[in-house]
């Protein structure tokens, strides 16, 4: 609710054109960048008990603070929950939101929203309780399901059931705690969303051995950074940390091979470094701005198996996250 | 009527004008108005053109797209293809519905609690000011989440419902009697209770962790006459009371109105009733699947916000209507009696009378808490107009300045429409001067 009266008096408030075109600025000039993410959703964005923020979706915006300033600690985090969002975002409040938010086209256009790019390809998924038996989505007719609001998952889930001709009745709540909290109480026989948060919030129940995910993924979740309409500059340097990322991933580059990197003689790993053209400078940056990302945060493939991998607690497997030449669809365009 | 120093010779006509208060006062209003108007307009531009900079969506034509998701109640027929502005008649009709009942429960347990407070009897007093004390003191955010966690999150799942009826007493009686059987005794207690529990059949009623099942009335042929009945009830109870009331300014012998209206009002539908060969029955909440599949439900979030809602804004009432009723000077009530007048006569024609003029007010700001106070319905997800239109449509469209425009909007109606209710009901009780 704040946020969104902080977007009201912003809009109503500002001239027009200081809405746009400053961010890069903005943060230099404030020394810090400000990243929206989830109030804590363990593998893609989690405080710990010392307020230390990690996960897949932090490492991005501690990505673009190292490609800024060369230091991943210059990044201030504000926990949203999915209703949130947006407002934060439209509002200013953020720079940069790295929120397991899905891309649509709604988002991208009307909500004046530009998606940067995906950093996980996910799908919606359904969690139950072991003791119900049910053994597809499909037996699901008359399921009571929780759910938060504000999200693609309540459309989807509304289409699901609705292509397949069943029943059911949806409890939306505003927050994650609530949601998760309400399915444990028994509330509902259902819990649904992206099936990467499944994994995430089920380490959150009282009893994980309890329950079961159900095999269907019933949609296309892309998820990925955000930022503003209308200010170009910004939404390249957060694109291309992304695609810094993954292709340092492809490249070979990571953190410990990084040294080398900058002694190599390969044209493609020169122009990743910075030791042959002016790449960083084109987007507003250093030469080196690619280096910074690796030396601080590491390669996508780095970052993925340190927070949800199946060296992390989630035990993700890369599937569909895996590198295009690595029978996965991540692909990010050339530096050159 | 011109003010006299218009008239005035006009030796210095600036000084003069503006020398005049109430031609100042106008001037003054002018241009603060002008200046509210100015920077009205300045914003909804600077607003506009921001938001078209930032190229966000506006206007009130999301209002006809479709919602595409669901809500878990809805008065009016409603499923996920119908539109936004659908969702928001859905959501404001929730709102409407726990407001509504919130202040009828609130009222009835307020004034309860607020007359047993001034009890003579000890216990009653105390109990009902520790209900005051515990309820007002508590933040009403917590009520609601006890309720809704700790309360009806405990209740077992569909399954294994507890049942709310008698039977469930006389097979849990039945069961104590079973112990005779250690004694060496026939067990004929509890055959007998076990009898009596199945001709009576299963509970009506049942709670759940998915909320509380009601049994559902279906109407049969002949349930027309049973109408009639009432309807003719209610008249006869009009014309008798008309009639009671100028007996008594004519001869001073009053009528027992209450008994016999309620007689002629209960009595006559269930004589109707009995003649028509009972043209109702309630059908018995029944279970398959994954929950009740008949009976109406209401659903934890609405049982648990009218709870809470109620509970604590009755702790507030009671004490406006204690506050009320001790404002009537003692003086009255002993006059009433040297009257003649019973103490319930005295209650019902001198002191009531006169503490509503007290009451009403404090109470209208009551009933508007309430309303105002239902938006924390979005803390456990019963979907009422903040939950559903402010919160998913907003979210989903992204058209906050429209969504919460109307939002306010709505508030303020309902705000106004309550006080001009309780206003003109005020006016009517009002000591009338003469
Ligand atoms: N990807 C979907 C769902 C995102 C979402 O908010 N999921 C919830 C699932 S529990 C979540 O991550 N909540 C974490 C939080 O609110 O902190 C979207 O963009 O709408």
């Amino acid at each position: 609710m704040q946020r969104v009266v902080l977007l009201l008096a912003a809009a109503l408030l500002m001239t027009a054109q200081s809405a746009s075109a400053q961010t890069l600025k903005t943060v230099k000039e404030r020394g810090t960048l400000i990243c929206g993410v989830s109030q804590g959703l363990p593998g893609f964005s989690n405080p710990d008990d010392k307020g230390n923020w990690t996960g897949l979706d932090v490492d991005l915006c501690r990505a673009i603070a190292a490609a800024i300033f060369n230091d991943p600690s210059k990044v201030k985090f504000t926990g949203l929950s999915a209703k949130d969002r947006f407002t934060a975002l439209q509002s200013g409040e953020i720079d940069v939101l790295s929120r397991n938010s899905t891309w649509t086209l709604s988002r991208d256009s009307s909500l004046g929203l530009n998606f940067a790019g995906v950093n996980y390809y996910d799908g919606q998924g359904f969690m139950v309780r072991k003791a119900l038996k049910v053994n597809s989505a499909l037996e699901l007719n008359g399921a009571s399901v929780c759910t938060q609001t504000g999200t693609t998952t309540e459309l989807n889930l509304a289409d699901y059931f609705r292509a397949h001709k069943m029943k059911y009745e949806v409890t939306a709540f505003a927050t994650a705690d609530e949601t998760v909290k309400a399915y444990d109480s028994g509330r509902c026989d259902v819990f649904t969303t992206d099936v990467s948060q499944l994994y995430s919030e089920k380490l959150k129940l009282a009893n994980q051995n309890d329950h079961v995910i159900l095999p269907e993924i019933i949609s296309k979740e892309p998820l990925g950074p955000v930022v503003r309409h209308g200010d170009d500059q910004w939404f390249d340097i957060v694109k291309w940390t992304l695609f810094a990322m993954l292709n340092a991933e492809e490249l070979g580059i990571s953190k410990s091979t990084l040294d080398e990197a900058m002694k190599s003689e390969k044209p493609d790993v020169r122009r990743f470094v910075g030791t042959e053209g002016n790449y960083g400078e084109q987007l507003g940056l250093t030469k080196d701005w690619a280096a910074r990302i690796v030396r601080h945060v590491g390669n996508y493939g780095e970052s993925f198996e340190r927070n949800v991998g199946t060296g992390s607690r989630l035990g993700i497997a890369r599937g569909l996250n895996n590198l295009w030449n690595n029978g996965g669809i991540q692909y990010a365009p050339p530096i050159r | 009527m011109q003010p006299a120093s218009i008239q005035r010779p006009i030796s210095a006509p600036r000084a003069s004008l503006m020398r005049d208060p109430r031609l100042r006062g106008l001037f003054y209003q002018v241009v603060l108005l002008a200046i509210v108007v100015g920077v009205g307009v300045e914003f909804a531009l600077n607003a506009k053109a921001n938001l078209e900079a930032q190229r966000i969506a506006t206007g009130f034509g999301f209002l006809d797209n479709t919602a595409g998701f669901g809500v878990n109640q809805a008065l009016i027929p409603y499923q996920e293809s119908d539109s936004y502005g659908r969702v928001f008649l859905v959501g404001l009709l929730n709102t409407l519905l726990v407001a509504v009942l919130g202040i009828v429960f609130a009222t009835v347990l307020g004034f309860a609690v607020g007359i047993a407070r001034l009890s003579s009897n000890w216990l009653l007093a105390k109990l009902a000011g520790a209900y005051v004390e515990v309820i007002r003191n508590q933040p009403l955010l917590f009520q609601i989440l006890f309720w809704y966690l700790a309360v009806l999150g405990a209740m077992p799942p569909p399954r294994q419902s507890v049942g709310i009826g008698l039977q469930p007493i006389l097979l849990w009686l039945a069961d104590g009697a079973g112990a005779l059987r250690y004694l060496g005794l026939p067990n004929t207690i509890g055959d007998g209770l076990r009898f009596a529990a199945d001709w009576i059949g299963p509970p009506m009623i049942y709670l759940n962790n998915r909320g509380m099942v009601l049994p559902e009335p279906a109407l049969h042929a002949g349930a027309s006459v049973v109408g009639i009945a009432l309807i003719a009830a209610i008249v006869a109870t009009i014309a008798l009371r008309i009639w009671a009331r100028r007996r008594q300014t004519a001869t001073g012998r009053p009528f027992p109105m209450l008994a016999v209206g309620i007689a002629l009002i209960v009595g006559l539908p269930m004589l109707a009733a009995f003649v028509a060969g009972s043209p109702f029955a309630f059908e018995r909440p029944v279970l398959r699947g994954f929950n009740f599949s008949s009976g109406i439900r209401l659903i934890p979030e609405l049982v648990a916000l009218l709870i809470a809602l109620s509970t604590y804004t009755a702790a507030f009432i009671a004490e406006i209507v204690r506050a009320g009723i001790e404002a009537v000077a003692k003086g009255q009530t002993e006059a009433a009696q040297a009257l003649g007048l019973s103490r319930a006569q005295a209650l019902r024609f001198v002191v009531i009378p006169q503490a509503m003029r007290v009451i009403i007010p404090p109470l209208t700001s009551q009933y508007l808490n309430l309303t105002k106070n239902s938006s924390l319905a979005v803390g456990i997800g019963y979907p009422d107009l903040f939950a559903v239109f402010a919160g998913t449509t907003l979210n989903q469209t992204g058209q906050a300045i429209e969504i919460l425009g109307i939002t306010m909007a709505v508030y303020l109606v309902l705000s106004l429409a309550t006080s001009a209710a309780m206003n003109a009901y005020n006016a009517r009780i009002a000591l009338k001067e003469r």
